[in-house]
């Protein structure tokens, strides 16, 4: 039956030792928010197609029954909602509720549907898991918190990220999975248009 | 070893840590609710800092805590144990083997790297919380950007005593943005705190935690006719003779005798170690 086959293929793909993974999978994550730009490798989750294997280190990292989860586009599969059900917990949500948000750039549009937090709690925002086809060091000009000079990353799109910066201390954070990396931009990283490289 | 989940705590306890430790490094100097747990140890005795380390601390970490500067007291004794234990993570007493340090009220006289981490212990997070009791208020103060009553204190300090008093937990501003509580380490460690290395802020009977990432702006507030200064004591250290440590003050009898030595043990250590091989001039003609 289908949904038998559906439920045992959820079950696999995930941390072999839960507590020492998820603890060195989280450090890349830490070092990637902090310190904007830098690519940081991440294993041990394997998630169903299309997901990426760092958005999947990610969602059994940092999600369980008390974040919400936004699964956009092609990311919404009944595959990807039993294989997160079944790890972590976290309810499927809206964009609206999402604690977190997971798909391609385009799927994710318009990203005034999550929230920025409000000027008392600015930690009450979405953090987004942004799908990519590849990660690179060359492309827009960051600066800001966790960068000594400049960092270059390969982003999606760059008026969005310095809308969203101009929003501080509210806004959105994002991070940008592609195979096994990911790198991070924070609400704090001011993007210029590429300059010399 | 066997009898505690990996660094103490449950991983969903980690997992609510580790998500605010991300919107601390995404929102610096923003203090970050958390769900602070019951820790087998006192409030005031680290709680807040022990619970970022468990949810920081990865199996290949070497581990380091320092108490006012010194390895060897009992609070840094107790929590390097606890974690030697519970996490089973090696543990060094010397600044650069360190990948993780947790902190009460100082920062190492050794400039950190951007391989390691940086735990402050935190008793009291939120820095107007002596001029102004109530939460909803101070939460109010930090959205509008509203400071001036941080400046109204300094500004008292100079007018009874002529200079800032203020002399540990002095107030700081995170890239022009959030005044933030530098835990009460001494205003000489203030310059310092703009790093390489990542900064997190723990407070565990408060329940918040906050965080600097590298090279995150971290101004020491003053004015311009009374700028900021990062005082020590006026002597230098008796063991090691380090004019450029922060020292503290012993009494070392009761006949009102009393020496300055590094607060930093390592530090001092570290610098008897070397000079104790580098023969004096005296030894050296003695040799010849």
């Amino acid at each position: 039956m289908l949904a038998t086959a559906t439920s045992t293929s959820a079950m696999q793909g995930g941390f072999k030792d839960v507590p020492t993974e998820a603890a060195r999978q989280f450090r890349a994550i830490m070092n990637a928010i902090a310190r904007p730009g830098r690519i940081e490798a991440v294993d041990g989750a394997t998630p169903p197609a299309p997901m990426s294997v760092a958005a999947g280190v990610m969602v059994l990292t940092l999600c369980d029954p008390d974040t919400g989860l936004y699964l956009a586009g092609d990311h919404d599969t009944a595959d990807i909602r039993a294989w997160v059900q079944f790890h972590t917990g976290a309810p499927i949500v809206s964009a609206e509720k999402a604690d977190f948000a997971i798909g391609h750039w385009d799927a994710l549009a318009p990203l005034n549907a999550f929230s920025i937090g409000t000027p008392e709690y600015p930690d009450r925002s979405t953090t987004l898991i942004v799908e990519m086809d590849a990660l690179s060091t060359q492309g827009a000009a960051l600066t800001g918190p966790g960068i000594k000079d400049t960092a270059r990353l390969s982003l999606p799109d760059t008026e969005a990220f310095q809308r969203n910066a101009l929003l501080f201390p509210l806004g959105l954070d994002f991070f940008f999975c592609a195979g096994t990396r990911l790198a991070s931009l924070p609400r704090t990283t001011k993007v210029t248009e590429r300059g010399a490289s | 070893m066997t009898d505690y989940n990996f660094a103490y705590l449950d991983e969903q306890t980690k997992r609510m840590i580790r998500r605010a430790i991300l919107k601390g490094l995404a929102i610096p100097g923003y203090q970050v609710p958390f769900a602070s747990r019951e820790m087998p140890m006192p409030y005031g005795w680290g709680t807040g800092g022990v619970q970022v380390s468990a949810a920081t601390l990865t199996p290949e970490d070497v581990f380091k805590v320092i108490d006012q500067g010194a390895d060897d007291t009992t609070n840094a004794v107790s929590i390097r144990k606890f974690f030697q234990a519970t996490a089973g993570v090696d543990t060094t007493e010397e600044t650069d083997k360190a990948t993780v340090i947790q902190t009460r009220h100082r920062i190492p006289e050794a400039a950190l790297n951007e391989d390691q981490i940086l735990v402050y212990q935190v008793p009291i997070p939120e820095p107007l919380r002596f001029l102004e009791p109530r939460e909803t208020e101070t939460r109010k103060m930090h959205s509008l950007e509203e400071y001036g009553l941080m400046h109204v204190k300094l500004y008292e300090d100079i007018a009874r005593h002529g200079a800032i008093a203020t002399a540990y937990a002095y107030p700081v501003k995170v890239e022009g943005r959030y005044v933030m509580d530098p835990s009460p380490i001494p205003k000489f460690d203030n310059p310092k705190m703009t790093m390489p290395a990542i900064q997190l802020f723990g407070a565990g009977r408060e329940q918040r935690i906050y965080a600097l990432p590298p090279y995150t702006e971290v101004v020491s507030l003053d004015f311009e006719d009374y700028p900021f200064e990062a005082s020590k004591a006026d002597h230098s250290c008796e063991l090691c003779g380090a004019d450029d440590s922060y020292l503290d003050e012993v009494i070392v009898d009761d006949q009102g005798g009393r020496i300055f030595v590094c607060s930093d043990t390592a530090y001092c250590t570290a610098r008897q170690a070397a000079q104790q091989d580098t023969p004096t001039p005296q030894a050296q003609e003695a040799a010849v």
